[in-house]
């Protein structure tokens, strides 16, 4: 029997850290007896950035869970276990033919936490968020019974299971739907943008493209402000391969892993170097092909080559920033974000924008617009600086990503979304607020 | 096709470990444990993981008189077969239950003897085989905190290099793997030193080495070699008195 055992805790931007209980539960059964104490949340892999997967009182980490159960290959759906990786079922599939339908940047999360978080991917523009591609969960409600959750039974849980950030209970078990692809390679258009006007009317254009994100370069000022690189891409036919990958369409060359098992010093990225790395980008993305092939792993994740990438950001971490802004306002909304970040000087090594589709959903993050996410060493600056982007949103009528956010304050998350007031009173009705509780469902009041 | 691997134990973290580790080379894979059927939703993530067939029967090492009719019961005989099966008790209960104690003993050297004993008579019929026992460095030296289990290794590791040297003439191969700490269900809530720690993957891949490389006697992690040297090489008047000998 697992028991809880106090470790220090964090996300992946190591901001907040704070030690807490945890348990490493192996069976169905051990989860329902460590609920018993309250306060409980379930904790993936640690990828959400801030407090979502730290408990109130105690967290449960389900990666022990990780087994995949059944695939039946004529409709591709995989049956398994919340604590599988993305990548080990990209591992285990994708030699058949098989790609997760929706991915975030970094394969190296759970199911329990994609669902949990209604990750969205580079083409949600087309096909919408994870949840869209989940056809059942098995969910541990408060008093420790499973519950199977689907679009035709036991729908309210389920909708608020997916995008309820654990909240809700604990994902055991789901089916998601795979998709077929015929190779291991991304068909990739770059399309330098000058602005963010080109970079948007560059989005509208790509619109067919399955997959589409831009990399802003958030120092750029003035007439420049919100210069991109969007990348679109395709999953590339077997037929479109070159000659000598033709017979082995799911074999992609072997990869050297670079990985940074110590702490860089803050120093290490200042406003200088950052500006550096910005500009750098944008001249290489300028003269690169416009057209070329590209393995699956580095088109998806290319900072998952770099193992323990978080830790360039020095001993206090870093913070995410990610918002959602609806159509109408995404211009303006996104010039005053990027102008707020650039004369800030904060920099932000990673600053990405996305065109989001439609989506109706309880308490997912995605809405029609665009999305925008930046990242900030953690410090007095970057904290003044949030709350200013924070009230840009606000006034955007835009929305805040939970897998994201370390630090938002309450009212904010609030006003941004009456959702929340409705995911509340529906948790108190339940009685799910006093099982099921993280440090940011305390923070927000959620 | 490859041959099948038989892991004896397969419930044991060890022992799942190993038969991802043959299965992720193709292997198709046999695992043999108590109340198998509880072992589903690991057989099938090793199958589908891996693109193997894996298979689960229902087995006692205690159960002495039906270990004959299990092992006839696979056709082909295994290639390989690993045991896995042990049993850390507790050394205090031990010293005074003489019931728990035997339950040690009998758990850790003469279940996991007698039924590899029995597949290496049938791979010797047929002149080729590999079978591995996973023993521990615990019987390398006997100390007061953990007596009851070490004795039983000890004799289990002897039993393995008796039976290697039986066999050296036949085709079939014995390695015995000597794991020192492993992170495991039967170490869990323990404070282990980290790097004297291996994860079962590191124990896996160390067996699936010894198999493909015909090692007679392998140590997980190098420096439990180094380690063991120089605990063996304590006068006992010594030992008696040290931090290690307790
Ligand atoms: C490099 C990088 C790139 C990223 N890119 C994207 C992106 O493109 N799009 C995107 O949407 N996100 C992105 N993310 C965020 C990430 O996808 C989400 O935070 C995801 O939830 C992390 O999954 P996890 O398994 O690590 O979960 P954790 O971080 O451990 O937990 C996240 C949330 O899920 C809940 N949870 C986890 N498992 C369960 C369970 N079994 N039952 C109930 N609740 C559970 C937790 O309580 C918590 O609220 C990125 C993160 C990184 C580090
Ligand atoms: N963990 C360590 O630090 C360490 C160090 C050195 C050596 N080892 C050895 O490694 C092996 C695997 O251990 P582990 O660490 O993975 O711990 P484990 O999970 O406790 O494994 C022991 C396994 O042996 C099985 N077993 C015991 N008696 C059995 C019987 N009569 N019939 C069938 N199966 C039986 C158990 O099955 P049930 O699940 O049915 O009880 C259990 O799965 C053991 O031999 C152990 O002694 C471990």
């Amino acid at each position: 029997m697992s028991a809880f055992r106090t470790v220090e805790l964090a996300g992946w931007g190591r901001y907040p850290r704070r030690p807490g209980p945890v348990a490493h539960p192996r069976s169905v059964d051990e989860i329902a007896t460590l609920l018993q104490g309250g306060g409980i949340i379930a904790r993936g892999n640690g990828r959400a950035y801030g407090d979502s997967a730290m408990g109130a009182a105690a967290t449960l980490d389900l990666r022990r869970l990780d087994r995949m159960l059944a695939f039946d290959a004529q409709s591709g759906q995989l049956v398994a276990e919340a604590g599988v990786l993305l990548g080990d079922v990209i591992a285990a599939f994708l030699p058949q033919g098989w790609f997760p339908q929706v991915t975030p940047g970094t394969k190296f999360v759970t199911l329990g936490g994609a669902i949990a978080a209604d990750v969205h991917g580079k083409n949600h523009h087309r096909d919408g968020s994870f949840g869209a591609f989940v056809d059942w969960i098995d969910v541990m409600n408060a008093d420790g019974k499973v519950v199977r959750a689907s679009r035709e039974e036991q729908a309210d849980l389920f909708a608020w299971t997916v995008g309820g950030m654990g909240l809700t209970g604990v994902i055991l078990r789901a089916a998601i739907r795979l998709r077929p692809v015929e190779s291991a390679w991304i068909a990739q258009q770059t399309i330098p943008a000058p602005s963010l006007r080109h970079a948007m009317d560059a989005f509208e254009a790509a619109d067919d493209a399955l997959y589409s994100v831009a990399w802003v370069d958030c120092l750029a000022k003035g007439p420049a402000l919100g210069r991109s690189l969007v990348i679109t891409g395709d999953h590339a036919r077997a037929a479109d391969l070159p000659t000598q990958y033709q017979s082995k369409p799911f074999e992609t060359p072997r990869k050297r892993r670079l990985s940074l098992p110590f702490d860089a010093p803050a120093a290490a990225l200042n406003g200088l170097s950052v500006r550096a790395f910005n500009a750098l980008y944008w001249k290489r993305g300028q003269r690169a092909p416009r057209h070329r092939l590209i393995d699956w792993d580095s088109y998806f994740y290319p900072l998952d080559a770099i193992l323990g990438w978080n830790r360039i950001y020095g001993r206090r971490g870093f913070l995410q920033f990610q918002c959602a802004l609806p159509l109408e306002t995404s211009e303006t909304g996104l010039a005053a974000l990027l102008s707020e970040t650039a004369k800030a000087g904060q920099g932000s090594f990673l600053a990405v924008l996305k065109r989001f589709g439609a989506q109706e959903s309880r308490f997912s993050f995605p809405m029609a617009g665009y999305t925008l996410a930046l990242d900030f060493p953690a410090n007095a600056r970057t904290f003044a600086l949030l709350d200013r982007l924070d009230a840009i949103t606000l006034d955007h009528g835009g929305r805040f990503y939970l897998a994201k956010d370390a630090r938002l304050a309450a009212s904010s998350l609030h006003r941004a979304d009456p959702r929340a007031e409705t995911f509340r009173n529906m948790r108190r009705e339940a009685g799910l607020d006093r099982a099921f509780a993280s440090a940011q469902s305390e923070r927000l009041i959620l | 096709m490859k041959d099948t691997v038989l892991v004896l134990g397969g419930r044991s973290d060890i022992g799942l470990a190993v038969a991802h580790r043959f299965a992720a080379a193709g292997h198709p894979m046999a695992l043999a444990l108590r109340n198998a059927e509880d072992l589903e939703a690991a057989r099938a993530d090793i199958a589908l993981r891996h693109d193997i067939q894996a298979s689960l029967h229902e087995f006692d090492a205690l159960d002495t008189g039906a270990l004959r009719g299990f092992v006839e019961s696979f056709d082909p005989v295994p290639g390989v077969v690993v045991s896995a099966v042990g049993a850390m008790g507790d050394q205090a209960e031990s010293e005074c239950d003489p019931t728990a104690a035997a339950l040690v003993m009998r758990s850790n050297y003469e279940a996991p003897s007698q039924a590899l004993e029995l597949f290496a008579g049938r791979m010797e019929a047929q002149g080729h085989g590999t079978l591995v026992g996973i023993s521990s460095v615990a019987g390398d030296r006997g100390r007061a905190s953990n007596y009851v289990y070490g004795s039983a290794k000890a004799g289990f590791t002897a039993y393995l290099s008796g039976l290697r040297n039986r066999l050296s003439q036949t085709g079939v191969h014995v390695v015995t793997v000597k794991p020192g700490f492993v992170a495991t269900r039967m170490t869990e809530g323990m404070d282990l030193p980290a790097a004297l720690t291996a994860t079962p993957d590191e124990v896996a891949e160390a067996v699936f080495r010894a198999v493909e490389r015909h090692r007679c006697v392998v140590y997980v992690k190098p420096i439990w070699w180094a380690v063991m040297r120089v605990i063996c090489s304590i006068p006992e008047p010594i030992f008696r008195k040290t931090r290690i000998g307790a």
